[in-house]
């Protein structure tokens, strides 16, 4: 310890404990940075077979390079959890190109490995956010904390039960109810079309697990007021009071109106 | 039925009410047990002359009366459910922690107000239940109303002496609108703090005084600790006593008045044929007030509303997507969001949100406003001053029937465009195309509405004057001696005649001339000259109604007909059918069914 410290004043000695520190910082940042942002590198044969899968479904919009064509986006750095998100949600290949791509789960062009091998490919192109893993897109969050996240953070657009909303020009937040907790986890963490990114420095990759929890809580939760009405709000509860609410009563009056004496 | 009919027993109508009980024979006292304690209770309160007076009242029969008992009960089974919520409901907007048995906000900060709906609709028995029916009634309530008062405007039941009493359903309109906006936003969950943090924004957007009036609602900046407390207090204390007086009063005054009829045989401004309330409306009434608590308690058994715990508790940080108010306040969130942007301006360094002030602040007043002043308006348009009992059918005054459905299409097109973006998501459109959509109908509908209206009205009048004139097309055709052919009509009973041919048809007045016959200026002569102009618009299309003389010359088939009461001038006149034995009506002929045809040497063409 003398020792130690009686080197202390020795010209070296700052070097070292600089290093140290860049040392420690590294360490300590390779430890708890996001680990998303290292670009999967699958196998050779998977990343041929994706680059042809590529190039077979994706390449007329996106180019042979996916860099990118007038107004079509490019894919480099997109990450493997955009490309699981956009097809396995059936939204890409696009079908319908209008304002917004529409999910459509009867549209799903590949098999799980087929877009596996696509978003490995992609992957390959430049860094990007990849797939989560299952440990946060399962069930076991917590729901009180995540419905509290999810009113913070998603409610405005998505509504408070995750049934959708409007945005402006016919784009919209789409309903939640059927979607994968991967999936959710992927459009947080990609941010797809209109949708802000909530990376991990936003929602951690457990608060993003407690929105699902809560979501899949939503969709599953037994109904204790009655029929829903697609949980929308005082507009169909309106609605409903001035159709089969009224219209039950009205048909009463008449009833009774026709009623002899 | 033939002329004589009129000499003995006054109208001939007057038959058809041949079995009505006209018994005056006084009763004997009796009624047992019951009679006893009735007659204990009447010795010391002189109650009986009075139920008396009530049991005796006649009410008429149509299913558009009982919208009105529809909203009466409705504010029953409120008061009713209402009191249950109390019990457990905290009006505090103090923080606490949920430990709860809904899992899906445990540990959640919250409000006690918060807490307590949760715990009313999660732990108290037969709390959620009760809860859905006191909103679902409360829904039910403002459609009542306002279908009823539909039913008073189109038939014209405002008129003299019913003025004051539809003054006072539009105040209890108003105030149960103010009354339900109030209850929506005791929860406090994420939907009903969206809505008075929307209403605390409405109340910053009146210049100059806005942020003041905020501040004292609110007791300081939003959201403070006070609102819920005061908004329970205006909710269950201050309101509830207003809209009882004032709905006190308007059944007192409708007992004053008497029920309004439609026309038809027998009844006149001076009666009102029906059944007494005891014990045919005790009954019917009764058995309507279960049917009503009924239909709402099954609706609340199946459909949710306002699903509280879905919502989770307010923070000023929160917004859902779909925040709308309840149906009622609709309107006025409608043409919030259809108010363009650039009504806001500065001036002299301050903001005048008009953009926000004109939908959501100025119109409730300027539209209740119009409503309340309407039959003041309309009587002095026509210059009526009599007493009207007996209802408008809606054709028969096609101007008012048409301003009320524009004022409908007004409101409706308000009404949708609070769901723009509902519509924009299950319809698949662009929430902008809708609003424009709807800030053209705003403008375009209401004229329309009332143009398609008034030629609906007046296209309906005609048709009933048809059929009065020609009567039924009998379908059977008929050959003359001479080989001409022609179809038989059949004419109307004079049962279903009478309704169609008993109203009065207003004629626009003359302009007013400048100046009297002296060459003296006249005073008023702006208003005269709006007056004249105003009822040019109400009254010149129209359709006349029938006088008896058209009817006379229109039954020339030899048959026997009834005169008819003018509407005009009360005048009974006995025809000939000998003198109309002409054909006046291109050939169409009028026949009773008995008869095969008549008069074949009249079938040549006028």
């Amino acid at each position: 310890m003398s020792s130690l410290a009686a080197q202390r004043r020795h010209p070296a000695s700052i070097v070292l404990v600089l290093l140290l520190g860049l040392v420690i910082t590294g360490g300590l940042y390779a430890l708890l940075a996001p680990s998303s942002a290292g670009a999967a590198v699958g196998s050779s044969s998977d990343l041929k077979s994706g680059k042809s899968l590529f190039l077979a479904n994706c390449a007329t919009c996106h180019g042979v390079n996916a860099d990118g064509r007038e107004n079509n986006p490019s894919l480099v750095g997109v990450g493997a959890a955009a490309v699981d998100f956009q097809v396995s949600s059936g939204r890409m290949p696009l079908s319908n190109p209008s304002v917004q791509a529409a999910r459509n789960s009867s549209n799903v062009q590949f098999t799980s490995t087929q877009i596996k091998q696509l978003a490995e490919y992609v992957a390959s192109l430049g860094a990007g956010p990849a797939i989560p893993s299952s440990k946060y897109t399962s069930l076991g969050g917590n729901i009180a904390k995540g419905g509290e996240l999810f009113r913070v953070n998603c409610a405005m657009c998505h509504n408070f039960a995750g049934s959708g909303g409007a945005l402006t020009r016919g784009k919209y937040a789409p309903n939640l109810m059927d979607v994968s907790g991967k999936q959710m986890y992927e459009a947080m963490l990609t941010g797809p079309q209109s949708m802000p990114v909530f990376n991990d420095t936003n929602l951690s990759p457990q608060d993003k697990k407690d929105v699902i929890a809560y979501l899949k809580n939503v969709k599953n939760e037994p109904s204790q007021g009655g029929h829903t009405l697609g949980n929308l709000g005082p507009v169909t509860e309106g609605m409903f009071a001035w159709t089969i609410g009224i219209g039950l009563l009205i048909g009463a009056a008449v009833w009774l109106g026709r009623k002899a004496a | 039925m033939t002329s004589d009919a009129h000499t003995g027993t006054g109208r001939p109508a007057d038959a058809l009410r041949g079995d009505d009980e006209t018994s005056t024979a006084p009763k004997k006292k009796g009624g047992g047990a019951v009679g006893g304690v009735a007659n204990w209770m009447d010795e010391r309160t002189g109650g009986a002359k009075g139920i008396r007076y009530l049991m005796n009242k006649v009410f008429p029969d149509h299913w558009s009366f009982m919208l009105g008992e529809v909203a009466m009960y409705s504010l029953i089974i409120l008061l009713i459910t209402g009191t249950f919520l109390t019990f457990w409901y905290v009006p505090s907007m103090g923080e606490t922690i949920y430990h709860g048995s809904y899992t899906p906000l445990q540990g959640q900060q919250m409000s006690e107000a918060y807490k307590s709906t949760v715990d009313i609709s999660m732990d108290v028995r037969g709390g959620l239940l009760i809860r859905q029916i006191h909103h679902w009634a409360a829904l039910l309530f403002l459609v009542a109303i306002m279908l009823h008062m539909f039913r008073v405007f189109f038939t014209g039941a405002f008129r003299k002496p019913r003025e004051i009493n539809w003054v006072i359903g539009v105040l209890l309109f108003m105030l149960a609108m103010v009354e339900g906006f109030a209850g929506y936003s005791l929860p406090d969950d994420l939907l009903s703090g969206t809505g008075i943090r929307a209403a605390q924004g409405f109340m910053l957007s009146i210049p100059v005084i806005g942020s003041y009036v905020a501040y004292f609602v609110f007791g300081g900046a939003f959201p403070g600790s006070e609102i819920i407390p005061r908004l329970f207090t205006v909710h269950v204390l201050l309101l509830p006593a207003i809209i009882m007086g004032l709905f006190a009063a308007h059944m007192i005054l409708l007992i004053v008045h008497k029920h309004t009829q439609f026309p038809g045989p027998g009844r006149s401004d001076h009666n009102v044929v029906g059944f007494k309330l005891m014990p045919v409306y005790t009954a019917k009434a009764g058995g309507f007030f279960f049917i009503v608590f009924g239909i709402t308690a099954l609706i609340s058994g199946l459909v949710t509303i306002n699903p509280i715990w879905m919502y989770g508790p307010y923070e000023p940080t929160m917004v859902t997507a779909g925040a709308q108010p309840d149906w009622y306040m609709g309107f006025a969130d409608g043409a919030l969001r259809l108010s363009p942007g650039w009504w806001e301006f500065t001036l002299l360094g301050h903001t005048f949100s008009l953009n926000v002030m004109i939908g959501a602040i100025l119109l409730i007043p300027v539209i209740f406003t119009a409503l309340g002043v309407y039959p003041f308006l309309e009587a002095w348009i026509t210059g009526d001053k009599r007493e009207h009992h007996l209802l408008d059918r809606p054709r028969n005054a096609p101007t008012r029937t048409a301003i009320g459905m524009g004022f409908i299409a007004f409101y409706f097109v308000l009404f949708v465009a609070s769901g723009n973006d509902i519509m924009a998501i299950t319809l698949h459109l662009s929430i902008n195309d809708i609003t424009h959509v709807m800030q053209a109908s705003i403008f375009i509908l209401p004229p329309l509405v009332f143009w398609i209206t008034k030629r609906l009205c007046m296209s309906l009048q005609r048709s009933d004057r048809d059929l009065v004139l020609h009567g039924k097309e009998s379908g059977r055709l008929i050959r003359t001696a001479e080989g001409r052919f022609f179809e038989a009509h059949t004419p109307l009973s004079e049962h279903d005649r009478w309704r169609l041919v008993s109203y009065e048809t207003h004629r626009p007045i003359a302009a007013p001339t400048e100046a009297d016959s002296n060459g003296v200026g006249r005073r008023q002569i702006a208003k005269d000259k709006m007056r004249a102009r105003l009822s040019h618009f109400y009254f010149n299309d129209r359709i006349e109604a029938i006088t008896p003389a058209e009817l006379a010359a229109a039954h020339h088939d030899g048959q026997a007909f009834e005169s008819i009461e003018s509407a005009e001038d009360g005048d009974r006149l006995e025809i000939d059918s000998d003198e109309f034995d002409h054909h006046m009506h291109g050939g169409a002929e009028e026949l009773s069914s008995g008869h095969a045809y008549s008069h074949p040497q009249d079938q040549e063409p006028s």
